[in-house]
């Protein structure tokens, strides 16, 4: 992981840690500018990041910091207008074509006049999977996301915290390495945002997944990440890395350790320190 | 203990109270104006007989039973439509029923392939914006031109083709019907929200597949909405399909002919009778609505 930033002092270079395998984003670089009626904003600049196999890496930062648009040139939905990235070795557009990621949307963005199971087999028909191997799946990522049962509900349904499961169930379905997640509990309320968290943590630990999770919220961010990148706004940038080593087993009381209390001083400090507050 | 019972419904709360008092409303106006649209006749009436003094209710019921009125009483509607419907064979070309189905089959043909023209049209537009761009000026533009200019010319240079009889009325149809599901389902195909086409695009899935999958979905509302639209047009245009057909049969040839003998009750049977086939198909696209909306998950 390299963040060289002139300007920036707080460049960590740590060490790969054992437990995580070879990269699977790079980032070198980076630049997009997206070309407005009002003059051409400077959407992301000198985006350098590396994340690699196995790793729970949150971006985090205010509005407009391009941690979204990160997230969205990482998943080829967005095209950087500089730099060079590379997704599992490919480009992102060659890596979406062998469906390398499953993303998760801020809204479930469930469609409606599908059942969940149905739902959770869209792509699994538009990736030509056998009736019999949806079947299958459907239960099983079900079962991954605590819905077993509810396959036959329509959307409306369901509580917005369980849509919300169902999205990340249908983004699990065919098995992508990668799971990009884009505020995927924001507009949840905290209650539902903790349990979710909880079970996204277990979920991780189960499937291996590289994750890439995009939040403003900094307990959420802690609690959830191995690897936090600060972001700043006006040019949206990467401030700092900050490792956050809690371990596997994180129980939501870990959240008032002080061990725990130290990293989120730190994306705090960060964030102030990248102008986030101004 | 107190018994539970259900509040009784009021009838001021149901539908039938509002509807009775327009039915009502709407007889006293069109009984009051048969009064006095056919007054003049009903004069003269009086004066070639001689009758000088007559009543106010002699004069009242003259109104109501003339042969040709300028406005026929309502019951004088009832009861032609009672003898040209239930009093005749339905083979006979003296049967409303007769008429109706003439008329229906070229609607019900016109507007399936206006329906499945405006779709295919629609589908081209969506998926090619060289085909937007110069497409949808001209069927804008169709549609200002008179349909009852062109609609003879068509029948007359479809005529001197060998065409006749059901397709020349069914076209006509179709050029009234296609235009609202156009425009009504370029809006649903266009309807999914950038969310839904995002997830679409990180499976990578064919422009058929979002079509398939998310677009004809998304459309099904907006595609009987503009099916309802359309089938009243087509309807609209079989019966202006048959006025230059005159004696071929069907509504429109029932109106020309009450039109030519001055049948004025004929002429507004048959207009009853067209109001009611096209009640009739509306209702009978809703419930298909209703049915395809509800297996579609539709919150109730």
């Amino acid at each position: 992981m390299n963040v060289a930033m002139p300007g920036h002092t707080t460049v960590k270079s740590d060490p790969v840690p054992a437990n995580f395998g070879k990269p699977v984003i790079e980032a070198r670089d980076l630049d997009l500018t997206f070309q407005t009626g009002d003059g051409p904003v400077h959407a992301l600049s000198k985006i350098n990041l590396t994340v690699r196999q196995g790793e729970f890496v949150s971006f985090i930062g205010p509005s407009g910091c391009g941690k979204t648009t990160l997230l969205r040139v990482i998943a080829d939905l967005e095209q950087p207008t500089g730099g060079a990235i590379s997704v599992n070795g490919l480009s992102p557009e060659a890596a979406r074509k062998a469906r390398a990621y499953g993303y998760v949307f801020q809204a479930p963005a469930l469609y409606p006049w599908r059942t969940i199971g149905k739902n959770i087999a869209l792509p699994l028909e538009v990736m030509g999977f056998s009736a019999a191997e949806r079947q299958t799946r459907i239960r099983d990522n079900l079962a991954l996301v605590d819905l077993a049962g509810f396959e036959n509900k329509f959307p409306w349904q369901l509580s917005g915290g369980m849509q919300q499961r169902a999205s990340i169930a249908r983004a699990l379905s065919f098995d992508p390495d990668m799971l990009l997640m884009d505020e995927p509990f924001g507009a949840l309320d905290e209650i539902v945002r903790d349990h979710l968290n909880e079970q996204l943590l277990k979920l991780w630990a189960k499937t291996q997944k590289t994750v890439v999770f995009v939040t403003h919220s900094i307990p959420e961010a802690v609690f959830l990440s191995t690897k936090i990148v600060v972001m700043s706004p006006r040019p949206g940038r990467i401030h700092e890395v900050i490792d956050c080593d809690l371990g596997t087993d994180r129980p939501l009381e870990i959240r008032e350790t002080p061990e725990f209390l130290a990293i989120a001083a730190r994306v705090r400090d960060g964030l102030r320190a990248g102008h986030s507050y101004d | 203990m107190t018994a539970v019972t259900a509040p009784r419904r009021r009838l001021t709360e149901g539908r039938a109270v509002p509807v009775a008092t327009m039915v009502l409303a709407i007889l006293v106006i069109w009984y009051a104006c048969t009064i006095w649209l056919n007054a003049r006749w009903q004069l003269q009436v009086f004066d070639r007989a001689g009758q000088a003094d007559w009543t106010i209710w002699q004069f009242v019921a003259g109104t109501f039973a003339q042969d040709r009125p300028v406005l026929p009483a309502p019951h004088q509607v009832l009861v032609e439509l009672w003898n040209s419907v239930a009093m005749q064979d339905v083979t006979s070309r003296r049967s409303l029923v007769y008429h109706a189905w003439i008329t229906l089959s070229a609607t019900l043909l016109g507007f399936v392939m206006g329906t499945v023209l405006g779709i295919a049209l629609a589908v081209l537009i969506v998926h090619n914006r060289a085909v937007d761009r110069s497409l949808m000026p001209w069927l804008i533009a169709s549609q200002t031109i008179p349909i009852l200019a062109i609609a003879p010319m068509i029948v007359v240079v479809l005529a001197s083709i060998g065409l006749t009889g059901l397709v020349p009325k069914s076209l006509i149809s179709t050029y009234l019907s296609f235009f609202p599901v156009v425009v009504g389902m370029v809006k649903g195909f266009r309807s999914p929200d950038a969310l839904q086409l995002d997830l679409m695009r990180t499976y990578h899935s064919s422009r058929g597949q979002v079509f398939g999958k998310l677009r004809w979905p998304s459309a099904m509302p907006y595609l009987f909405t503009s099916m309802k639209v359309g089938v009243a047009a087509s309807l609209v245009g079989a019966i202006v399909g048959e006025l230059p057909t005159g004696a071929a049969g069907g509504l429109g040839s029932r109106l020309l002919a009450g039109s030519y003998y001055g049948q004025t009750t004929q002429i507004w049977a048959a207009l009853f009778m067209a109001a009611a086939l096209s009640a009739t198909l509306i209702f009978v696209i809703g419930l298909v609505e209703r049915i395809v909306l509800k297996r579609m998950g539709v919150r109730p």
